[in-house]
């Protein structure tokens, strides 16, 4: 672990000093993520432009759940945004190579590519959560202060648990890597909405099966008072550093047995 | 007669060639599938507020959805045709190569883009549609001559998709890498194509702005066309208007580009 | 604790479970009954599919010394990578027993990796947007070179493989055989007891082709390094190896030195004579004949373990030479028939 922690710092860090060298290029690419990972909140900004509230919540409501989402996702993308390209080191072959450095697979996976403009999806996703946390109507309490922070780690641990898991899946189906993006792309955009909006069916699977709910709805419900379409105990509004730690635990264990499988039975 | 066989073969090779990711086009099936199924549950919550948002109805604004994820991949609406591989050809060079070929290099490239556009269509696009026809209220018409004209409509979108993408490939010659473009395209692609909201519903001037760039007639129109909400000729003239517009400004950068390659010596 | 110093053993104290004495011929790399069967599903129809086994290596035993130097070559799909990838750990063997530096590969993949040095011809292990000398630079740090021995050992290798003026380039930019010193370099660098080369010749110039042979047997004479590359192209063995193993269809037909793969492709060598004039086919022993005859030229084919001098004397006795010349059996050709003889006894052992 440490040493995989370790290795993923030492890639990581090389990449950063490349990436410098060309700062015109790496300004201009920062900034256009920030914009295109902005378009999303354009679109929910025109739908206000439309309307007063969505399923009844408000705009800096809505902005709430939008910041989280997406300060949690784009944590988690600049730690684990190069796990989808594992597929095609595996199809090419150079998957291989990694196999045969002293250094954990996964940090290596993690660590490659690895690039500080991915960056701009957090800051903006950041923006948009601070203007929420004063323009949202909010009876703040100290658990409350403590919770957003919280969330916003969990959340991102949650979304590279589902990195890490995506990445495992690749072992099996190289070619389907398209299929994660389902859960982190599509995740991130879904949880960006009130969980009212969504069928009480979607709404289960996302709480009970892929909890990604805890990245933002369930703490969110609690810290802006409203109902949460399930019955959940009180104390689940807290229990996202759990929820996220197990998520954690059985991409591992996932990533672990997609490796010894493609270590028994080759590429 | 034999160009145009010519043409016919490199756009069935792009058919072909899409064709042969199979696992890639089920996971590609999958993905559309459940970003139409966030989108709508969202645009149902949007219309229970603004009934009639955009002179949509409900059942039409959940048709919309699932004709976006339809088209999503066949015009590439945010980029991901040849383009890509033309770009990549133009960096390393090889673009050189392709100059020398007795065939149009606008034409080459439109014909195998139009047959990555109509597996793309077939083997992405169908699937999301159905599934949405079926779980969701949709308002899809049963008059024979709007679905031709809707075919007309796609036709023309697929023009106009390649006609923007060929631009912004040919911009690599100058600019030597296409990050930046690309995710120029990507932005204005997701978003003025009315990926995010239909065009209909952006409000006020800028509505009207979003709705006579060309990317609106990717997918607002062809939509429109099929659900009835707009005069086809009007229509249909407005996206050939932009795809010979487009075409012809193709031409253009891409004798500039020629020159160039000759000057430099490939 | 162990009170015998390794000074050689890469940096990390106590590697190795049958720590080298060093000097004895103790079996550095050691396969016993190693066997390696896929799964293979292939598409029949729509959606049903066949799984049958393929067996890529099977009952695989082979011993290799410390220092040796091993070609291992076979026809494309005999084995050969999937030897490879398990002696490194890539995958774990279905059965039998096999121990690098005593270390089991596919348990210790991490420990293993301190120890050994890949190269794979046709995909690098550098870092394809950087500069060479970024490659380097985390080789460093991820293998925990010393300070000291790292510069030592850089410095070295940059001067035997002349990448002075690369470093600086980005790999993607360097051309194949540049690429290929580059990557020789790299794994390299940890002072690896043994140095995988699958194809490192593939694709280069002959000069390149050239230096890299060259390098490899300077470090093996400097380092006592052991060395194991497949390749396709038999100048390889020629110049570099001491020995070769022939495998095919996952089973190993000949292990040994060079010559002796003549004797076992009974492969023939041919004397070719010049004669003042047209003759009919000269007569000599059984088994050496005539092959072909045009004009005044005859060519004689005998067994490549025999002797051409009592031939030679013969025809000088009874017939008019005028010159004569020896040519070698084609390696390739030799191969080539050993398989053919092989396919012929053994049917194809797929499905």
């Amino acid at each position: 672990m440490l040493e995989g922690l370790r290795a993923y710092r030492m890639i990581a860090g090389m990449w950063v000093r490349a990436g410098m060298t060309y700062r015109v290029s790496f300004v201009v690419t920062l900034f256009g993520n920030l914009v295109m990972t902005g378009m999303d909140f354009a679109g929910i900004l025109l739908m206000f432009s439309q309307v007063d509230s969505l399923a009844g919540w408000s705009l800096p409501e809505v902005a709430f759940l939008y910041g989280a989402s997406v300060t949690s996702f784009g944590l988690a993308h600049l730690a684990a945004g190069s796990m989808p390209h594992l597929g095609r080191r595996i199809r090419d072959g150079s998957f291989d190579v990694l196999l045969v450095r002293p250094v954990p697979v996964l940090a290596q996976v993690g660590g490659d590519q690895f690039s500080l403009r991915r960056l701009g999806r957090f800051v903006q996703g950041g923006a948009v959560l601070g203007w929420s946390l004063v323009a949202a109507d909010i009876d703040w309490t100290v658990a409350k202060v403590l919770l957003v922070p919280l969330m916003v780690v969990s959340g991102a641990a949650i979304f590279v648990a589902v990195f890490v898991a995506g990445a495992a899946f690749q072992i099996y189906a190289q070619d389907a890597a398209e299929v994660q993006n389902a859960f982190t792309y599509g995740g991130t955009t879904m949880l960006q909405y009130p969980p009212s909006v969504f069928g009480k069916d979607l709404v289960r699977g996302v709480t009970f099966v892929l909890p990604l709910a805890f990245v933002n709805w369930v703490p969110a419900a609690h810290v802006l008072g409203r109902p949460y379409p399930l019955a959940l105990p009180g104390w689940t509004a807290f229990a996202s550093p759990l929820v996220a730690a197990g998520c954690c635990a059985l991409a591992g264990l996932a990533w672990r047995t997609g490796l010894r499988s493609y270590r028994s039975v080759g590429s | 007669m034999g160009s145009a066989r010519l043409y016919l073969a490199v756009a069935a090779r792009g058919f072909r060639r899409y064709a042969s990711y199979r696992a890639a086009t089920a996971a590609g099936v999958f993905t559309n599938t459940v970003f139409g199924l966030i989108l709508v549950y969202t645009y149902l919550a949007l219309w229970d507020e603004r009934p009639d948002l955009g002179g949509y109805d409900q059942a039409q604004a959940v048709t919309y959805v699932w004709l976006g994820q339809c088209l999503f991949a066949a015009l590439a609406l945010q980029g991901g045709g040849v383009e890509f591989e033309l770009m990549e050809r133009i960096r390393t060079g090889e673009i050189a190569v392709d100059l020398y070929r007795p065939a149009d290099l606008q034409l080459w490239w439109l014909a195998s883009d139009l047959g990555r556009a109509a597996f793309q269509l077939l083997g992405r696009g169908v699937v999301p549609f159905l599934v949405g026809g079926v779980f969701f209220p949709t308002a899809l018409p049963s008059r024979f001559d709007a679905w031709a004209w809707f075919a007309v409509a796609l036709a023309l979108a697929a023009l106009v998709s390649f006609g923007i993408r060929y631009l912004v490939a040919l911009s690599v010659f100058w600019l030597l890498d296409g990050t930046g473009v690309n995710q120029a395209m990507m932005i204005c692609g997701v978003f003025f194509s009315g990926m995010v909201l239909p065009l209909n519903a952006f409000p006020g001037g800028f509505g009207d702005v979003a709705r006579a760039l060309p990317w609106a007639a990717q997918l607002q129109v062809p939509a429109d066309v099929l659900m009835g909400e707009t005069g086809v000729a009007g229509a249909c003239a407005f996206q050939a208007m932009w795809a010979v517009v487009l075409l012809a400004a193709g031409r253009l950068v891409q004798s500039a580009a020629t020159r160039r390659v000759v000057v430099q010596g490939g | 604790m162990d009170t015998t110093a390794e000074p050689e053993a890469g940096g990390e104290p106590g590697t190795g479970g049958e720590p080298g004495t060093g000097g004895e011929p103790e079996a550095f790399i050691a396969l016993d009954g190693v066997e390696k069967v896929f799964d293979v599903r292939r598409r029949k129809g729509l959606l049903r599919r066949e799984r049958h086994q393929v067996r890529a290596v099977d009952s695989l035993s082979f011993t290799v010394a410390r220092g040796e130097m091993v070609g291992y070559i076979g026809p494309n799909g005999a084995g050969k990578s999937t030897t490879i990838k398990m002696l490194t750990g890539i995958l774990t063997p279905s059965g039998g027993r096999l121990r690098v530096a005593g270390i089991d590969p596919s348990r210790e993949r991490t420990r293993l990796a301190h120890r050994i040095g890949v190269v794979f011809g046709q995909r690098t292990t550098l870092w394809w947007d950087l500069p060479l000398i970024d490659s380097y630079k985390l080789m460093h740090r991820m293998y925990r070179i010393p300070d000291g021995r790292y510069r030592e050992n850089l410095g070295r290798l940059v001067e035997l493989l002349d990448l002075g003026d690369l470093l600086e380039v980005p790999v993607r930019q360097l051309s194949l055989g540049q690429r290929m010193r580059g990557d020789i370099a790299a794994a390299l660098l940890h002072d690896p007891e043994v140095l995988y080369l699958d194809e490192p010749t593939i694709g280069l110039d002959v000069v390149s082709k050239t230096r890299v042979r060259e390098f490899l047997r300077q470090v093996n004479a400097e380092r006592s390094t052991t060395v194991l590359l497949t390749t396709h192209d038999l100048q390889d063995i020629e110049q570099v190896c001491s020995r070769v193993m022939v495998i095919d269809h996952g089973r190993l037909v000949y292990d040994g030195g060079l010559a002796g793969l003549h004797e076992v492709g009974e492969s023939e060598r041919t004397l070719v004579v010049d004669l003042e004039r047209e003759c009919p086919p000269v007569e000599v022993p059984a088994p050496a004949r005539v092959v072909r005859v045009d004009g005044p030229r005859q060519w004689v084919a005998f067994p490549a373990s025999e002797s051409a001098a009592g031939l030679v004397a013969r025809i000088a006795e009874r017939y008019p030479l005028v010159d004569l010349s020896v040519r070698e059996p084609d390696i390739e050709a030799v191969i080539a028939k050993m398989y053919a003889e092989r396919a012929g006894r053994t049917p194809t052992q797929s499905s």
